[in-house]
């Protein structure tokens, strides 16, 4: 096979790897072989990411057709700058994540269950990577439900060691379900207008529509459905007690890259298939993600400020993040769309972070991490401590952390949109954050008056330090990731 | 015929999607035992499926197969398949929705929301200290 067959073949690859050694790990009775398993699936379908982010430089991009049907009829992977850069900020977390669970996976569930909790991890990493590379409408549904139905039964997986965490599953399982058919009732009216459901194929389609009301009712339906699965303000009732109460690893898994697949539906849906029809994308941006998105990071960040519990406190803090994305794609100009794509990349590495240090935390202290549970940690667990610090610090947008390259962008683009009051709120908001950021780091450095046993785990500070070097990494020089954004951008409001 | 009485002969397949649609999430949304909540998202998802199905469907329309002369009106054969995936993903919810409903049937001792909802407000409870954890185990 030549390298061009390879590169052909890649956009399939990269989703086919996870989802094909998943069911060999569900077979597997020994927790180390299949976490070997894990990091092969994470790390091929990274390697194919790499790949594709190298064949899609200069903007070019390709299709794999599956089952050799050419679109409209058959579904088509898409690999373009906006595609690519998504799986491959997704495929790299995962990677990452996936070295990460290996001990902290199994310090939370029982040994028996790990080849199924592999099997699940790999489905929903490929379930999403699919979702990302997807060019047909109701192909992505399927992808929804995959990764959706894999990520359940990892958060019920926490019931290990709280029982809160079925609950927490059961509510996401029905929350997701409603949201996934939601998004399938707009496919059925796009469908019933167009006659089509490849994505390329329905943006030339929309426009030439003469039932503007179906249309939009469909667009309408759709984007309920994404908002639900992207947990924006106010269908992110989910997110929280998902987060708190999954697995650390889980956790940080999700919190890196579920949300993130989503919000890239979200932008490919409004500018690329919905691209024909822009009084009706750029309305429902304007009116209805922005200021869903503002309410979202108040909210979140309030929330996070009262929060006791540290993985609740990340998640209410995540649901502010998601905030910030949304805005910069509400704002449907090239820079805000660059804006979001910096921080889908930005927030994965951060919240990824800060969740592999809690997930360090928790399996040191043995029980749910808590502020009251965390004082003096930073004398005892330094290495843990100063990389959260590093995460957090990126959180705020401190200057040379990935997180003031977010800022930087989003506060240019509404610069540019001169959104002057949306641009004060939020810097309001970025002050905010640092309050409930400094709660956690004053107590880390409290002196704690009864000594606990703390049993470290040293195998954990690999891939917490590769994100922590990260963010500062992406924070001194930013060129690679925003790059790829731009072009993204560039491509979603240019190019198609 | 008076215009209502054929806008419902004419869409009243519609009009029974509405009505599962809007029946299956009220259920989902106001029932309280999980169970029922679960009915409640099978209905509202088999209303999809209706939807998909009754728009796919042709009247006199027959399988969509080439005939030897002259041309033949044909149902689309498409939205069918494509519930067919939806009905295997419908499935798959459910079965994995029950399985969950067990376990918290075994967990809290109840499938009833506001009930399960009150042990896991409890379970939150301030607990600064481990060692502390499952003194008090609520049930």
């Amino acid at each position: 096979m030549t390298l061009a067959q390879v590169i052909a073949n890649l956009p399939a690859l990269v989703v086919a790897i996870p989802l094909l050694l998943a069911p060999v790990a569900a077979l597997l009775p020994v927790a180390g072989l299949a976490w070997v398993l894990a990091v092969l699936g994470t790390g091929g379908a990274l390697f194919c990411a790499v790949m594709l982010m190298g064949a899609t430089t200069g903007g070019k991009s390709f299709s794999y057709f599956l089952g050799s049907w050419p679109p409209p009829w058959g579904i088509e992977f898409v690999v373009d700058p906006v595609s690519a850069f998504t799986v491959l900020v997704m495929a790299a977390l995962a990677f990452v994540v996936t070295l990460f669970a290996r001990t902290a996976l199994l310090a939370e569930i029982a040994e028996a269950d790990a080849g199924k909790a592999y099997s699940a991890w790999l489905l929903a990493c490929g379930g999403l990577s699919g979702l990302v590379m997807t060019g047909d409408a109701f192909n992505l549904f399927v992808f929804l439900e995959i990764s959706a139905l894999s990520s359940v039964i990892l958060i019920a997986l926490g019931a290990g060691t709280d029982r809160r965490a079925l609950i927490a599953g059961y509510n996401y399982l029905i929350i997701g379900a409603v949201g996934a058919t939601f998004y399938v009732i707009g496919v059925g009216f796009i469908y019933a207008v167009t006659g089509s459901l490849n994505m390329a194929d329905l943006a030339e389609r929309i426009p030439q529509v003469p039932q503007t009301t179906v249309v939009m009712i469909g667009f309408g339906f759709m984007m309920a459905g994404l908002l639900v699965k992207a947990a924006v303000f106010p269908v992110h009732v989910w997110l929280p007690a998902a987060y708190s109460f999954a697995p650390s690893a889980v956790s940080a898994l999700l919190a890196a890259i579920a949300t993130k697949a989503s919000l890239y539906i979200i932008a490919r849906v409004m500018f690329g298939m919905f691209a024909g029809v822009p009084d009706l994308a750029g309305f429902a941006a304007e009116f209805i993600l922005v200021p869903l998105a503002l309410a979202g990071i108040f909210l979140g960040t309030i929330l996070a400020i009262y929060e006791k519990d540290i993985k609740k406190l990340l998640a209410f803090s995540s649901v502010a993040q998601i905030g910030y994305i949304a805005l910069g794609f509400g704002l449907a100009s090239t820079a805000g769309l660059a804006a979001g794509f910096i921080h889908i990349g930005n927030h994965a590495l951060i919240k990824g972070g800060l969740f592999l240090a809690v997930g360090g935390y928790a399996v040191a202290l043995g029980s749910r991490v808590n502020l009251g549970g965390m004082v003096g940690l930073g004398r005892r667990m330094p290495i843990t401590t100063t990389a959260f610090l590093i995460c957090g610090l990126s959180l705020i947008g401190l200057p040379l952390t990935a997180g003031f390259i977010s800022k930087l962008y989003l506060v240019r683009a509404l610069l540019e949109a001169e959104m002057i009051a949306v641009l004060l709120l939020v810097m309001a908001s970025s002050a905010l954050s640092v309050v409930y950021l400094w709660k956690i780091v004053e107590v880390l450095w409290q002196r704690d008056e009864h000594e606990l046993v703390i049993t470290e785990q040293p195998a954990l500070y690999l891939p917490l330090w590769i994100i922590a070097i990260a963010n500062i990494w992406f924070g001194v020089a930013p060129a690679p990731l925003v790059d790829g954004a731009q072009r993204a951008a560039m491509y979603l409001t240019g190019g198609m | 015929m008076s215009a209502p009485v054929s806008v419902i002969l004419d869409s009243w397949n519609y009009l029974v999607v509405i009505f599962l649609m809007m029946g299956g999430l009220f259920i989902v949304i106001s029932q309280n035992n999980l169970v029922k909540k679960l009915v409640g998202l099978a209905i509202f998802q088999t209303s999809v499926f209706l939807f998909y199905i009754s728009v796919g469907k042709m009247a006199g329309g027959t399988a969509p197969i080439l005939v030897a002369e002259g041309e033949a009106a044909y149902s689309n054969p498409l939205p069918h398949v494509l519930i067919l995936t939806a009905i295997v993903v419908g499935v798959a919810t459910t079965a994995l929705g029950l399985a969950l409903v067990l376990r918290i049937n075994a967990a809290f001792g109840s499938i009833e929301d506001d009930e399960v909802l009150a042990m896991k407000a409890a379970d939150g409870e301030p607990r600064s200290r481990r060692g502390e954890d499952h003194a008090e185990e609520p049930q």
